[in-house]
């Protein structure tokens, strides 16, 4: 039932907390926002999600749901009768959707992350070729799944859409660092079509972090400490 | 039924990912075809049907493949709506399921692998990490039959692993995490688990496995 107090347990920075935002923009559920100070983790946080510690948790009516892939499915069901269907319908569909999002969060976004972490030339390029590569995994995606249409769910914002663009802010952030376009108009067209409908979608501007602010946000935490 | 309706399954007979498919499928009462894969020589067909990840299991149905079990599973649970439902109805304790079998899979699965089996000098960590995470697990289970109430569903079939590779992994390598004594709920569980009339019909014969698991692994002593 979707009745009862929501809140989320997050950080603005976070592209995992941004996931379950998206979704519940998408479903017009109010909810109230509990921002984590970065570096230590509340008593709330530390007592919602004993087992990872980790952001992003959804409370519902006190009960807490983890992990951002498994929140917006949650959300999706519990306001089903709300907004659009955030996963496809179609059986086939769905499973495409729940593949490539457990690859966006298990290869490409690792190489993402490696990217900010890389150190030297050699490093970079390696995981630069890394990146394009599974960019061109996902621009194949983004055709089979979107069937012409301007998202990979379709006509409106989906599961794998919010999964992908959530990260579309730190990959913003990482060009910039590489002084190098990771998604390319010339490589993958459609993604970066995608790119800018989704960044633009009322469910989701409200969310998306400003690449200068997460940017300096970047440099804090991945600065070297002082020798 | 004609031949893109029939479900085929590209699988490894040791392999409790493949297994997880399998026992899905027997629950529902779903017939399939099984086609074995060839340990240490990725054949053709998965190449084919799997081209990003390379591994099995995949599902074939309707002259699509589908690949990652858990992935599988859920595609099994919303193509099939037969009278045997592996997830709840619930949408709370279907995210509590789909959280468990996660759990299961990137944290504790991965834990007692590298534990056993994993580089030396990580392996004292991935052991107190892989007992964590059953100690966890055990806490979940509690005294309910199956993590998914009175019948075998997500978290259950996800865990097949410690249901029953588990055991047959800790006398090949030597290493011992889960023991009787300490997990009393889990040893419960994965006795009434594997006696299932439908699960023992597709599970690897002990022998064989063990046998598998040494020749690929090695002994713990060895560097």
């Amino acid at each position: 039932m979707s009745s009862g107090e929501v809140k989320l347990i997050g950080a603005w920075a976070s592209p995992f907390v941004m996931r379950p935002r998206v979704a519940l923009n998408l479903k017009s559920v109010p909810y109230e926002f509990l921002q984590e100070t970065f570096g230590s983790k509340s008593e709330l946080l530390l007592k919602s999600n004993p087992v990872h510690k980790k952001i992003p948790v959804l409370l519902h009516a006190d009960k807490p749901v983890c992990e951002s892939n498994i929140i917006v499915e949650y959300i999706d069901e519990t306001w089903s009768s709300s907004g659009p269907s955030i996963l496809p319908s179609h059986p086939y569909d769905r499973a495409m959707a729940r593949f490539w999002a457990a690859y966006i969060d298990e290869k490409w976004f690792v190489a993402l992350r490696n990217f900010l972490k890389a150190e030297g030339e050699e490093d970079k390029k390696a995981v630069i070729a890394q990146m394009e590569e599974g960019n061109a995994l996902l621009e194949k995606a983004f055709i089979d799944c979107s069937k012409g249409k301007p998202f990979f769910n379709g006509d409106n914002i989906g599961y794998l859409d919010i999964s992908l663009g959530s990260f579309l802010a730190w990959l913003r952030v990482t060009e910039l660092a590489a002084s190098h376009k990771l998604l390319d108009e010339a490589k993958t067209p459609s993604l970066c079509k995608w790119a800018e409908l989704f960044c633009n979608d009322p469910a989701v501007k409200p969310v998306m972090p400003e690449t200068a602010k997460l940017a300096e946000f970047a440099k804090k935490i991945f600065a070297k400490p002082q020798a | 039924m004609n031949q893109d309706e029939q479900v085929k399954v590209l699988g490894l007979w040791g392999s409790p990912f493949s297994k997880r498919v399998e026992i899905v499928l027997k629950l529902k009462g779903i017939p399939y075809e099984y086609i074995e894969d060839v340990y240490g020589n990725k054949s053709p067909m998965l190449l084919k049907y799997n081209p990003i990840h390379k591994k099995v299991p995949v599902l074939v149905h309707n002259g699509r493949s589908i690949a990652e079990s858990l992935v599988i599973v859920e595609y099994i649970e919303d193509t099939w709506k037969t009278s045997y439902m592996i997830l709840p109805q619930d949408p709370y304790e279907r995210a509590m399921a789909r959280f468990w079998a996660k759990y299961v899979d990137e944290k504790v699965m991965v834990a007692m692998w590298k534990a056993c089996w994993g580089p030396k000098s990580e392996r004292e960590k991935e052991t107190k990490e892989a007992y964590e995470g059953l100690k966890y697990l055990e806490k979940e289970l509690g005294d309910k039959h199956f993590f998914g109430g009175e019948t075998i569903g997500f978290v259950d079939i996800a865990a097949d692993f410690i249901g029953y590779w588990l055991g047959i992994v800790q006398e090949a390598s030597g290493v011992t995490i889960m023991t009787a004594e300490e997990f009393p709920n889990l040893q419960r569980w994965s006795k009434e688990f594997i006696s299932n009339n439908f699960i023992k019909e597709v599970l690897p014969p002990k022998q064989k496995l063990a046998t598998l698991l040494k020749a690929q692994f090695g002994s713990v002593t060895s560097d």
